[in-house]
């Protein structure tokens, strides 16, 4: 058992590794806000009688990952948790800093020193211009192209602790804890039966071990890839949880694609760097199959090894993000009818509580499945790789 | 520019209706499965367990290419 679960320490450094990467994907996915600006300049454009709340900007803000943990208010009363920002320019060298040195109204925040922008979610260099195309929405194709241009050569390169860095930073370390304590509990009093936090650990273990490993790849090397099975599946279910606490910020950790992208990638390599004869054999000349199909087979074969990481990416990442906006778009629907009147925004205020609390008791069940499931999916995939023939 | 305009507004418009045919796709299909693991788990109850796990199985997988047609919907409309 201890064996087991130094391994499981070694698989959570495994993951640690995922912070940098996550971060450096999570550029990427800045994208999305920053594209966003081009939406938003439309609106400004065409309807400036509807200048109401719009939900779309709302729901990305809190889909989308940031360099603060938002509690409530808006604007200057605004409570935020500041977070380490750590930015490296070839302008200014390394930069470290508190992301309350942000300061300023509107969509776009800067330093006290003049010295970085911070907007939507997105650092760059005050002294881009950035600011010009920001504030003047009316130019938003600009502003568009500007936000682009950030990506490549003179830009920040943008390592901070964001949220879902720091999210993951806890989890690992929550993990950390709790299974160390866990497993001294069982060092201990061994023969006995396992007492408080080993005792809600265990069945967790047991069933990842029972019902997910051994089915899909034997008794044997089940042993092998359980702690990553164990890890993957613990990180997954404590992240999603984490994104269901109410009033602490809303985590969206596994809906960030850079995210599950590492968990993905990790897969895909175990998968391929534990493929046996049998399975390169399938992949490459699928026995039993006529030759003049072979130039469709083939091609099918190594198309589907990359497409299943990427599914488990895509299924993860949209599963628990497609809940945060479905809980999001009913606060959103309250705050559009209660814009008509407040007696319609009560009203409606009634029914979408009670489909929020619905959504909600679906989304631990989801938050759970998706843990399942990434983890079923990943053994089965170890499983095929490392499949004996058996004709 | 004045077409550019009209044209991204009616393409959010059918990512909005893309979404709606990726759920029926997902619904036909994750109700055909539910519906067969349940008469099979009627026929045969001690074997409910691994249809259940199977069951979830192609659930998921279902549901996988129904998220993708979600995703991209949801990329048309934000971007």
């Amino acid at each position: 058992m201890s064996t087991r679960f130094n391994l499981f320490f070694l698989a959570t450094g495994l993951l640690i590794g995922q912070v940098m990467w996550g971060q450096h994907g999570g550029q990427d996915s800045h994208e999305a806000p920053a594209s966003h600006n081009h939406e938003e300049g439309h609106d400004h454009l065409e309807g400036d009688g509807k200048s109401g709340f719009d939900p779309s900007p709302f729901i990305i803000h809190h889909v989308a990952d940031a360099h603060d943990i938002h509690l409530w208010g808006e604007g200057e009363s605004a409570v935020h948790i500041p977070l380490p920002i750590i930015l490296y320019s070839q302008e200014f060298g390394l930069d470290v800093f508190m992301s309350s040195a942000f300061h300023g109204h509107g969509d776009v925040k800067y330093t006290e020193d003049g010295k970085y922008a911070l907007s939507h979610g997105h650092i760059s260099l005050a002294g881009d211009g950035a600011h010009d195309d920001h504030a003047d929405h009316g130019h938003a194709d600009h502003g568009h192209d500007a936000s682009h241009g950030h990506d490549g050569g003179s830009g920040v390169y943008d390592f901070s602790i964001t949220k879902s860095v720091f999210g993951m930073l806890l989890i690992l370390t929550l993990l950390v804890v709790l299974f160390g304590r866990a497993a001294a509990s069982y060092r201990k009093n061994p023969g006995q039966g396992p007492k408080g936090l080993a005792n809600v650990l265990e069945p967790l273990v047991i069933f990842v071990r029972d019902d997910i490993a051994v089915p899909s790849l034997g008794e044997k090397k089940a042993a092998k890839f359980l702690p990553f099975l164990l890890t993957v599946f613990f990180f997954i279910l404590f992240a999603n949880l984490l994104g269901l606490i109410p009033f602490i910020g809303g985590f969206n950790i596994t809906g960030t694609v850079s995210i599950t992208m590492v968990m993905a990638f990790f897969v895909f390599l175990l998968t391929t760097l534990n493929g046996n004869k049998h399975y390169w054999g399938h992949l490459f000349w699928p026995p039993g199959v006529p030759v003049f199909v072979m130039p469709i087979i083939i091609p099918i074969e190594i198309i589907g090894m990359f497409l299943k990481p990427i599914v488990l990416m895509i299924r993860l990442t949209a599963n628990i993000t497609a809940g945060h906006i479905i809980i999001l778009s009913f606060v959103s629907l309250i705050l559009i009818f209660g814009e008509s009147s407040a007696v319609a925004g009560y009203g409606v205020g009634v029914f979408s509580t009670a489909f929020m609390i619905f959504m909600y008791c679906i989304e631990l069940l989801v938050a759970f499945l998706q843990a399942f499931i990434f983890t079923l999916l990943a053994a089965i995939y170890f499983g095929e790789a490392t499949h004996e023939a058996h004709h | 520019m004045e077409l550019l305009t009209i044209l991204l507004e009616i393409g959010q418009g059918l990512a909005g209706l893309g979404a709606g045919a990726a759920a029926i796709g997902a619904g036909l299909g994750v109700g055909r499965i539910g519906g067969s693991a349940l008469e099979a788990m009627a026929r045969q109850p001690e074997m409910a367990g691994d249809l259940r796990t199977n069951m979830i199985i192609a659930a998921a997988l279902v549901e996988g290419v129904a998220l993708f047609g979600a995703i991209i919907c949801l990329l048309v409309a934000l971007g």
